[in-house]
């Protein structure tokens, strides 16, 4: 932090010249490639459209309200649909995390050489590939309907639990594993009374979290015909029923925050 | 002679037996009604499998070449997406994150920030693309229009919680020596929170750039409108290419993206 003299007292700056002039230089750079950036995004835009969006807006708005309320009673087996696929989903998919997190993790896999790359690959495909995706690839296998969402979500928190996973494996206290070792526990047993009880905490967070992502992606898996509330969603959007769309908007909109409120609540209760 | 053994018994998870039973068997109704009003078409299934494979092996070889040109406009595309809306995102996201701290905020204030996270958060970014290509016409501007939108909700919350965990002393320290609002987030705040600030972008680039695959299938513009033309034309060799080439450029900017944090830290 330099102090600079000017004429007759001394002023303080945050950074000398020569970090000042890295900043400016990224900041330049910054601007110069969020610019060009922009600029080729606008010159495939229409921007009629753009600039006439507030009149749509108000337009469908005015299509919303007021909400058609008795539309609610039918969409009761869709909510339930929809947290059956996130809850089932979450669970399948975190079972398949728990072994693919014991081989990529550096302290327990039994090969780097061979299988630790082979499931980080498998961890970071299924991350990589969106539930709405999979979804599209498992309606044309397993036919449209809630099998294919739960499949769909279950693929897809694989990869997102399992990395995390891997990485509380990674960090779990070594002196505890040699503490079981030198009872002369043998590898199952290190496994049981070493590492799991470590990383228990984790999983349970993770688990949890993962389930509130969920409610969320299993409103959309509908949208590819993979049951849930976004069958409903893609329908009545399909028929212009915007009153009805609405009450779904809203219906989505509870079900978040209210998963969002049980995860806190289990997660107070647990941790 | 003492003939008893000593054995030891790990300590049940749940220490009250009652709560104990009680969760298994709400956890076995709960099973149970799903599979009851799940209805599952065997049937389809069964005949799905052949189908199924025939599926997947439309899939081989991957196609690079024949729309190598759309893929690697497409990808582009998708860049410049994620780019300009991390970008736009995160600049909307600090006055939010700021109003969303408790420590700072005045309570009206961070009721009306939360607000905005929760109403960000709640829709999936499939959701608001349905909407904002319905506003503003198809292409990349709908898309990214999205991604900044749900940027907002993401990072706000991530960091208005490190705003709550700064060391209060730090920033009394610059508060004591009378400054002003600015001056006091700028040298008081900024600075403790300015590693998860750039971890925390390095992460979001990554998820709208996976995300802008899929607002594509909605009209959002981007690779996600390749691959959907892709099976939209039954030409799965082309749409398995992009999904490779989607998932490699996920691990590049992973692999780089954790690499920087290391680097930063």
């Amino acid at each position: 932090m330099p102090i600079i003299k000017q004429k007759d007292y001394k002023t303080w700056k945050k950074f000398d010249r020569k970090r000042d002039l890295q900043n400016w230089l990224c900041w330049f750079l910054g601007t110069l490639i969020f610019s060009f950036c922009f600029g080729l995004i606008s010159s495939k835009t229409i921007w009629f459209y753009v600039f006439d969006s507030h009149n749509e807006a108000l337009d469908l708005l005015g299509r919303m309200f007021p909400p058609e309320t008795n539309y609610f009673l039918t969409l009761i087996k869709p909510i339930w649909d929809t947290l059956n696929i996130a809850t089932i989903g979450t669970t399948i998919g975190t079972l398949i995390a728990i072994p693919l997190a014991f081989l990529s993790a550096n302290n327990t896999t039994p090969s780097k050489k061979f299988l630790r790359p082979l499931a980080l690959f498998c961890i970071v495909s299924s991350r990589s590939i969106n539930s709405v995706i999979w979804a599209l690839l498992l309606v044309a296998v397993v036919g449209p309907g809630v099998l294919a969402g739960i499949i769909a979500i279950g693929l897809r928190s694989i990869g997102f639990c399992g990395k995390l996973l891997y990485e509380a494996i990674e960090e779990i206290d070594e002196n505890q594993i040699e503490a079981i070792e030198a009872t002369g526990a043998n590898k199952a047993q290190i496994m049981t009374f070493g590492i799991v009880p470590q990383i228990l905490p984790a999983f349970t967070s993770i688990s949890i979290y993962r389930w509130d992502i969920n409610i969320r992606e299993a409103t959309v898996v509908g949208l590819v015909g993979a049951g849930g509330i976004g069958i409903e969603l893609d329908a009545q959007i399909g028929d212009l029923a915007w009153a009805k769309v609405s009450v779904i908007l809203l219906a989505i909109v509870v079900a978040v925050v209210f998963s969002e409120w049980i995860t806190a609540k289990i997660r107070r209760f647990i941790l | 002679m003492n003939d008893k053994k000593v054995f030891w018994k790990r300590k049940p998870l749940i220490k009250n037996r009652l709560l104990r039973i009680g969760l298994i068997l709400l956890i076995s109704t709960y099973l149970l009604s799903v599979f009851l009003t799940t209805e599952i078409d065997w049937q389809r299934i069964l005949e799905g499998i052949p189908r199924g494979k025939n599926f997947i092996f439309a899939f081989f070889p991957p196609d690079f070449i024949t729309r190598s040109d759309e893929i690697l406009a497409g990808i582009f595309e998708s860049l410049w997406m994620t780019i300009v809306a991390t970008i736009v995102g995160i600049l909307i996201s600090i006055p939010v994150s700021l109003g969303a701290a408790k420590n700072i905020a005045p309570k009206f204030v961070y009721f009306l920030s939360r607000g905005v996270i929760t109403l960000s958060r709640s829709f999936q970014e499939v959701i608001l693309a349905i909407f904002f290509v319905k506003l503003m016409g198809f292409g990349p501007f709908a898309g990214m229009v999205t991604l900044s939108l749900s940027t907002i909700g993401f990072f706000a919350k991530l960091l208005s919680e490190d705003i709550e965990d700064i060391n209060k002393s730090q920033a009394e320290a610059i508060k004591s020596t009378g400054s002003s609002w600015f001056q006091w987030v700028n040298y008081g705040v900024q600075p403790q929170v300015m590693p998860r600030f750039i971890g925390l972008s390095l992460y979001r680039l990554d998820i709208n750039f996976r995300e802008s695959a899929v607002i594509g299938i909605v009209g959002g513009g981007g690779i996600g409108s390749t691959l959907n033309t892709a099976f939209d034309r039954y030409e799965f060799e082309t749409a398995a290419a992009v999904l490779i080439v989607i998932i490699s450029i996920v691990m590049i900017v992973e692999y780089t993206s954790s690499h920087l944090r290391k680097l930063i830290k």
